[in-house]
């Protein structure tokens, strides 16, 4: 009995090789010590029904205590092993990820939205219309006169009658003062068409946006002010904004809004053409008549509207030299300014 | 518009800064496109003076000049070859260094064996004509070493103003003087005439900068119509009239409402003086003749076209202004024979056409050299009948231009007389008679009323009745008050102001639109609701980004796609003339485009209009109006995902039923409530379906263009509907567990899947809570033309726990339905 506490004794220092066996090593030791057959503390469980009975309680205690304390110590070192082995630490991380296919909007429609989401922002609704219009609605009731030089920039492509491709969004405000009555704040977003070939700065499609506010005691200042905001707001809180003096037949006054030209922070540079400044929409108080034509009493009621080329607008702001690449659609580029992109 | 900076000058009397005169005239009347230095490359050039010319002693036709290149340096050797160089004279020089136009550098060279410091410089070689005969001979004061641009004064700046349509009062040098002088400060005033005897500047607007005397109809308008020889019409109104021994009526008066003509005998056509030839060079007009010249010069400083004709071709010599008869014929100056209609107004001697009045004079009336006796032609012609005239002849000059937008009909009095005083004083000659004016209907300055606290109240900003009197006054309105209002009179040149609001825009800019503040003021929400149009796009275009493609954006004109697209009737192409009616061929064009630049996994989709004629392009005509709507298109080509290196190189290339899964998920946004079914037409594919039968949308495999090595093509397209999905109501979550059955059937030819599911479970009801196929079989141990289909069923019953005899009894009742109603049987393993 002696010699078998003994050999237990000396068995039980084998538990310190426990936490240093390897994955190959572990294996091994457990069969060393707990194999079925040739097990070292196998063989002295197996001489214990030999004992005499005290004795056999004895030893028989120890052994079953020793071949409990074995087998949580191998669990335990297995557990750790095999943990390890799925461990993220264990990994080259500099792998790639897998990943799936990423989608994206167009550069123009993150502009849009951008500029439609600022404007919300501001008070104003979308509001829409039909690209194939009447010259009424595209130009006469807009206060074009008729055989007017101010229509040579509205070359336009005509269908049957007197249908046409719209040349700017602006049909969309004689259609909405036509159906809503004051006060009106609507962004009006949308393709229009003009006979430019297509070529590195025009399309005979692109996209517009248009504003228009009406409502009683709307003056010059907010005007000025809105579309100041959203410049500001579009580009940089401390973005610079001049307005200046233009001619559409449907605003009166009618103003060009400039801001400092985003490149080179208005000291001049190629793409602002040296002056500083980047022209970023027409714009207006509406002018009377447009409102006299849409039914609407241009004594009591005022507004103003501008118009924009968000492609334009994207191009300047994004570099893009050429704007057949926003209509090619090689994924290439789309993929550039798809969300969380690099 | 090209405005010269010297010019201006002359007009306002004062020097001016280019750059501070185009910042004042962007930003109060008119964008200014460019200011571009003129001259620049001759800052190199001095004056020099010739003191000692000798032969050159190895060349017969050189000389060896001795020249005074001025800055008390001493005289240089400069050998010569221009035949009229002369002891005494000056010259411009080139010294040893400088760089001419074109970029050469000058060195010093041995020409035939003797050094020559420099060179005296020709016309050409200072690309200031063409003149190459002999060296330039200067006439100037300025001592010997000055910059050659200073001393002949051609060192000038060119302003180019983009002119909107309706400022045609910016279109000459007297209007653009006229804005500067109203922001900058000064008056504007005609330079007098060089050689035309010291006379006072003709006409009486001086001092057009500052406050203007109310002005009556008559002031300052030639003499008119008393004449001996003038005739009235039948309606009293003064039609025709001689001058001069020139016949001269008016039978279209609705066409040139005022026309004026005086008669200049005696002139001798030749180069213009070199004044007058620089003024014209310096905005980039070609001077012709003295005669034409002059007339030239009036049209850039007062913006009124002129028209002088030899007299000595007038069949007559009669002038008559009338519509032309259809089918006449005249060869205008550019060599063209150009065919008139009755629209449109002509000049005519006694027997025909001489000129398409305010587009282009013919050929053979023009001024030329043996002209003695000129008609000078001063009129006002309707503005939108020579804008279709000019239209019409595909024609257009300066003056078409000008009067397309409406000239000073108001001005034209001093404006003639101050031509006549011109040509008399470059040509000579003599005018005989007064200018024969003839104004059937005359007019006054319009009168505009003005409420001072309507400025204030569309600017939002309080403006002093007097600032705005002020404002107005210095750009030429004359402003009276009358009771609570301002009565303005608007001057000829401003045909754009009309109404009370164009005033109001006036003072705007004016006071200048930097000069309001931009601070946000409250304001009513609007009554417009947001547009479910573009909700609906947002929507899908935001379904198919998360399901991994990329919006294109493609043009919407294309070619013919069938018989119901809508054509355009003035395309800019054959290819681009049709109004696209599907977004899929267009779609199909951006991808080979992709393949061509060797790009293979695409996914592209768009959102856009499309258009048609309901009954076909026949129908058109006869009321149909085309129709459009917003559709929604995608194409995908390539692999299924991206490749990773935990699963092997490749990876599966997208087939029909990731085309399938797509299109499912895009009509399910697009058209909600539409159901996807399989169609056979049409190469096979799907369609969507809406409750009424009405197909919104189908998809497929796409043919292309494809190279070798490119995936398969399949597409989609759906009508996008502006209906919302209704609001999901929730479904009670059963706690209930769920059994699982696998069920294996055999499927007799004919027979699809969806009949089979929809048998399930319809027999089963609704305690089948899910069924999903998991595989499909062909092979030996099935019939020929039969196929094996397995089912995954989940069934549960919400409120009380299935037992297996429960789920044996559903299946049993299900498949007696199967082998009932399709034949299908459980598969024997």
């Amino acid at each position: 009995m002696r010699d078998l506490l003994a050999a237990l004794a000396e068995l039980r220092e084998r538990l310190k090789e426990i936490p240093q066996a390897d994955e190959r090593r572990l294996p091994d030791l457990k069969t060393e010590i707990l194999g079925r057959k040739a097990g070292a503390l196998t063989r002295i469980l197996a001489r214990v029904p030999k004992l005499d009975p005290a004795s056999r309680k004895e030893v028989g205690a120890a052994a079953n205590a020793l071949k409990r304390e074995f087998e949580a110590a191998l669990n335990a070192r297995e557990r750790e092993l095999k943990h390890a082995a799925t461990s993220v630490s264990s990994l080259d991380l500099t792998m790639p990820g897998r990943t799936s296919w990423r989608g994206g909007l167009h550069l123009v429609t993150q502009v849009v939205d951008e500029i439609c989401e600022i404007f919300h922002e501001l008070g104003f609704t979308r509001a829409v219309g039909p690209e194939i219009e009447t010259e009424r609605n595209n130009f006469f009731a807009l206060n074009f006169p008729n055989d007017h030089p101010a229509l040579d920039a509205q070359d336009s492509f005509y269908l049957d009658g007197d249908l046409l491709l719209r040349t700017h969004t602006s049909p969309v405000q004689i259609r909405t003062l036509e159906r809503y009555r004051p006060p009106i704040r609507v962004v009006i977003p949308g393709l229009a068409y003009r006979r430019d070939p297509f070529d590195a700065s025009h399309s005979p499609v692109f996209e517009q946006i248009e504003g228009l506010a009406v409502d009683e005691g709307i003056t010059f200042v907010d005007f000025k002010a809105t579309l100041a905001a959203f410049a500001r707001r579009f580009f940089t809180p401390d973005t610079q904004v001049r307005f200046r003096p233009s001619y559409f037949p449907f605003t009166e006054p009618s103003a060009e809004m400039d801001v400092q030209c985003q490149i080179c922070r208005g000291a001049g540079c190629p793409t602002c053409k040296q002056t500083g400044w980047m022209e970023i929409l027409g714009s207006g108080m509406v002018h009377p008549a447009v409102l006299e034509n849409t039914g609407v009493d241009s004594e009591r009621y005022s507004g103003f509207a501008w118009g924009m080329g968000p492609a334009r607008i994207a191009m300047s702001r994004h570099g893009i030299p050429d704007i057949r690449l926003l209509y090619e659609s090689d994924v290439r580029f789309l993929a550039q300014f798809a969300e969380g992109a690099r | 518009m090209i405005v010269s900076r010297r010019w201006l000058e002359a007009l306002l009397g004062r020097s001016i800064d280019p750059r501070e005169a185009a910042e004042c005239l962007t930003l109060h009347a008119a964008a200014v496109d460019a200011v571009v230095p003129l001259h620049q490359e001759l800052g190199d050039v001095l004056v020099a003076r010739v003191v000692e010319v000798r032969k050159h002693p190895d060349a017969d036709r050189l000389s060896l000049c001795l020249v005074d290149p001025g800055g008390g340096a001493p005289p240089v050797e400069v050998v010569c070859g221009a035949p009229n160089v002369q002891t005494g004279k000056v010259y411009p020089y080139a010294p040893v260094g400088a760089v001419l136009p074109g970029g050469l550098k000058l060195e010093r060279k041995k020409i035939r064996g003797v050094e020559s410091n420099g060179m005296l410089l020709s016309a050409k070689e200072l690309g200031l004509g063409a003149d190459h005969s002999g060296i330039l001979e200067l006439d100037t004061a300025a001592p010997p070493g000055t910059r050659f641009i200073d001393a002949v004064g051609i060192a000038d700046h060119q302003i180019v103003i983009d002119v909107p349509p309706n400022r045609p009062d910016l279109l000459c040098h007297k209007g653009v003087a006229r804005e500067l002088a109203a922001v900058l400060g000064g008056t504007v005033k005609l330079p007098p005439i060089p050689g035309a005897g010291g006379a006072a500047p003709a006409g009486g607007d001086a001092a057009l900068g500052g406050r203007r005397r109310a002005p009556s109809a008559r002031d300052g308008v030639a003499a008119r119509a008393a004449e001996p020889g003038a005739a009235a019409g039948p309606s009293g109104r003064v039609i025709s009239g001689v001058v001069d021994g020139v016949d001269v009526r008016l039978e279209d008066p609705e066409g040139a409402p005022r026309y004026m003509i005086a008669v200049i005998r005696g002139v001798r056509v030749g180069p213009s003086p070199q004044w007058l030839a620089d003024r014209l060079t310096s905005i980039g007009q070609r001077p012709i003749n003295n005669v034409v010249d002059a007339t030239n010069y009036i049209l850039f400083e007062l913006n009124q076209p002129l028209h002088a004709f030899d007299l000595a071709r007038l069949r007559g010599p009669a002038v008559i202004v009338r519509r032309a008869r259809p089918g006449e014929k005249i060869v205008t100056l550019d060599s063209v024979i150009r065919t008139l209609t009755a629209d449109m107004t002509a000049i005519c001697d006694a027997e025909r056409p001489t000129i398409v009045a305010g587009v282009m004079g013919s050929a053979e009336s023009e001024v030329s050299t043996e002209t003695k006796d000129v008609v000078l032609e001063c009129a006002y012609f309707q503005p939108t009948r020579i804008r279709r005239t000019r239209r019409a002849l595909g024609v257009s000059s300066e003056s078409s231009y000008r009067f397309e937008r409406g000239i000073d009909m108001l001005g034209m009095p001093d404006a003639v007389r101050r031509a006549v005083e011109l040509i008399v004083a470059v040509a000579g000659g003599e005018q005989r008679e007064p200018v024969l004016d003839l104004w059937p209907e005359p007019q006054q300055e319009r009168t505009i009323f003005l409420r001072p606290d309507r400025v204030t109240r569309l600017l939002g900003t309080a403006i002093e009745r007097s600032e705005t009197e002020q404002l107005l006054s210095a750009v030429g309105f004359f402003a009276a008050p009358k009771e609570a209002r301002l009565a303005v009179q608007v001057p000829g040149w401003r045909p754009d102001v009309t109404r009370e609001v164009d005033l109001v825009e006036e003072v705007a800019r004016l006071k200048g639109y930097d000069a309001f503040p931009d601070e946000l003021r409250p304001y009513r929400p609007g009554t417009v609701p947001d547009a479910p149009e573009e909700q609906a796009r947002a929507r899908v275009r935001d379904r198919l980004v998360r399901a991994g493609f990329l919006e294109a954006r493609t043009l919407s004109l294309g070619p013919p796609d069938g018989p119901e697209t809508v054509a355009i009737r003035n395309p800019l192409s054959a290819e681009e003339a049709h109004l696209r009616r599907r977004l899929l061929p267009g779609l199909i064009r951006r991808v080979e485009f992709n393949w061509s630049n060797r790009n293979r996994d695409i996914r592209l989709f768009e959102v856009g209009t499309v258009f048609r004629v309901p009954g076909g392009e026949r129908g058109a005509g006869s009321g149909s109006l085309p129709e459009e709507w917003t559709s929604v298109a995608g194409v995908l080509t390539g692999a299924r995902r991206p490749p990773h290196w935990s699963e092997g190189a490749k990876v599966p290339d997208m087939d029909i039923w990731d085309l399938k899964y797509h299109f499912e998920l895009a009509a399910a946004v697009a058209a909600p409530g539409s159901l996807v079914q399989p169609v056979t037409e049409g190469g096979g594919g799907w369609a969507a379906v809406q409750q009424d039968g009405e197909v919104v949308g189908w998809a497929g495999p796409l043919e292309a263009d494809a190279p070798p090595w490119a995936a398969p093509l399949f597409g989609f397209e759906v009508r996008l509907s502006m209906i919302e999905r209704s609001p999901v109501a929730y479904r009670a979550l059963s706690v209930r567990p769920p059994v699982e059955r696998d069920l294996a059937l055999v499927l007799p030819p004919g027979v699809t899947a969806g009949q089979v599911s929809d048998v399930l479970r319809r027999a089963v009801g609704p305690l089948l809570e899910r069924v999903q196929v998991f595989d499909e079989y062909r092979g030996p141990e099935i019939p020929p033309g039969h196929r094996s289909v397995a089912w995954h069923c989940t069934y549960r019953d919400p409120v009380r726990t299935l037992r297996e005899a429960d789920v044996v009894a559903l299946e049993k009742r299900g498949l007696a339905a199967l082998e009932d109603e399709l034949g299908v049987r459980r598969r024997e393993v």
